[in-house]
């Protein structure tokens, strides 16, 4: 049981990652306050010698307060927001015959990885695709748009729905959430921030006479920060497209665990990309979670050093290789000849 | 001195037998728990099929036979419900080799499967079936895990004293069943 031994790694490094982001998050934060306070302190040490009139960090402790604030409401918000900006509808009471189809899938791989159902949504979308988002197995939901409906048949959705709930199962939606949440504080943040310092003369004033080693070091000090502050949005983006990536590999065998089928995901995932349509509604707030690309960025399409930074997919052909590869060992395995 | 090195080896001695007879008492949890899972899908199948037995009886008056292997089927498997995973698993294998070729000759009734009726018992039916061969396979992995622990040194030492047994695994025996014909009920025809 290779899969299972892979399954608990997966899940412990998760845990570990989570932590680890949580802790580098944390220390960001107080650079990102106490930062410059430092430099506001040695700022003002500078200038008055002796007595120092700079000694409150205010920055630290509003930032660390908002921060902390805005991540938890985030944290328990954002899976539902994520949801409504991609104006998905829950399926509580399914209608037709293809909504039955779908809850009875969900709940058939609910069943397979011995984990509660999650709530199932449907988006109205052209573009085949779906993702999971939550916090854990309990609060998780899967999302499907109507593209997809219409292109898989019963056994690919299965796969499909399998390959999300790998990613309930693996705790990587727990990840992508927090992930997601930390990464709005920061934007939020380093938007706001720097406002206050086109906006506030603060900086500049204060009485006394500058002297050169401080003031020199609250240089340093302060544009390190503001560094800091402008690169912020975009290296959390970066992060967390790394991390979603990884991700999506283990979820295809994950998903093909569940359904033991794996030939059933490479084709899916094939439909998915011929049939890829410009998508209206999942934004690129959702996008990292979804299986494939909704954007059609061509960066996903490639391996090296910069689709490695930038891509938030694998390249599908890759994946749908792999997933082959594992059907065929399949096929070896119980003995049979692998026709076509 | 080697009183409190005695003394440490015994607590981690004690440490180790707390945490393997835990450890071993949660997986066979797990594993009572995954086999109820399954009822409650066999339960389910159970409840179905009077209702498609009798949805379907007036337009196949001609599958008596087919019709009739079901309802003994069932019978027969709701008789084994309370024996062991054998048992169980060869009537339950029986009731659904019995429903997958009701479902083939279904296919011949193009106004049976036209019906919004029949369609959705259908697709409740088949995601049962699902259901249980998804239930079947979680308890089968969960059981191996609990066998294997129980089997492997040094956790071996502490089953006798978590009352741990081999749990039976539910086992596909005849090839017919294995070999039950996919119904494919999705509404598209496959592409490609």
């Amino acid at each position: 049981m290779t899969a299972g031994i892979n399954l608990f790694e997966q899940q412990a490094r998760n845990r570990r990652l989570t932590v680890a982001w949580l802790v580098l998050f944390i220390l960001f934060f107080a650079w990102l306050g106490f930062g410059g306070d430092l430099a506001l302190y040695l700022a003002a040490a500078s200038r008055t010698e002796g007595q120092v009139a700079y000694r409150f960090p205010w920055i630290g402790l509003v930032v660390t307060t908002i921060a902390a604030i805005t991540a938890w409401v985030s944290w328990r918000k954002g899976p539902q927001q994520v949801l409504w900006s991609t104006g998905a509808r829950e399926l509580a009471t399914p209608q037709t015959l293809e909504e039955k189809q779908l809850v009875d899938v969900v709940e058939e791989m609910a069943i397979a990885a011995g984990l509660p159902k999650p709530k199932v949504y449907v988006i109205d979308d052209e573009d085949p695709n779906a993702f999971a988002t939550g916090r854990d197995a309990s609060t998780a939901c899967i999302a499907v748009t109507t593209g997809l409906l219409a292109v898989v048949n019963r056994e690919e959705l299965q796969a499909v729905i399998a390959h999300e709930m790998g990613h309930v199962r693996n705790l990587d939606v727990r990840l992508m959430t927090l992930i997601a949440s930390l990464v709005g504080v920061i934007v939020v943040l380093s938007n706001g921030m720097g406002r206050m310092l086109r906006g506030g003369g603060w900086l500049r004033g204060g009485k006394g006479k500058a002297s050169g080693p401080l003031l020199a070091a609250a240089a340093v000090v302060f544009v390190l920060w503001l560094i800091t502050l402008i690169l912020a949005p975009f290296i959390s983006r970066i992060m967390a497209m790394a991390v979603s990536r990884d991700r999506e590999y283990l979820a295809d065998a994950t998903g093909a665990e569940l359904t033991r089928n794996p030939g059933a995901l490479a084709s899916a995932l094939e439909k998915i990309e011929t049939h890829e349509a410009p998508t209206t509604h999942i934004k690129e707030g959702a996008a990292h979670l979804c299986i494939a690309d909704p954007l059609g960025r061509d960066v996903n399409l490639k391996e090296g050093r910069l689709a490695d930074l930038l891509a938030t997919h694998p390249p599908m052909a890759m994946r749908i290789t792999r997933l082959k590869g594992m059907a065929f060992q399949q096929l070896k395995a119980a003995g049979k000849q692998p026709t076509a | 001195m080697g009183s409190i090195l005695l003394l440490v080896i015994l607590i981690v001695i004690a440490v180790w037998v707390v945490s393997a007879y835990n450890g071993l008492i949660s997986l066979k949890n797990q594993t009572v728990n995954a086999w109820k899972q399954i009822d409650v899908q066999l339960k389910r199948r159970h409840d179905l099929i009077p209702n498609l037995v009798n949805t379907v009886k007036g337009s196949m008056e001609f599958e008596k036979d087919t019709l009739q292997a079901v309802v003994d089927a069932r019978s027969k498997a709701m008789a084994s419900g309370g024996g062991g995973v054998k048992e169980t698993a060869a009537a339950e294998g029986m009731l659904s080799g019995a429903l997958g070729k009701l479902f083939v000759v279904m296919e011949r009734y193009p106004d049976l499967k036209s019906s919004q009726n029949v369609r959705d018992l259908q697709e409740e039916l088949s995601s049962t079936e699902n259901k249980i061969a998804f239930a079947r396979q979680l308890y089968n992995d969960v059981a191996t895990g609990y066998n294997t622990k129980q089997q492997q040194f040094p956790t071996n030492l502490v089953a006798g004293l978590a009352k741990a047994e081999i749990a039976e695994l539910w086992e596909i025996e005849d090839k017919a069943e294995r070999e039950v014909p996919a119904v494919d009920l999705s509404l598209k025809k496959p592409q490609g």
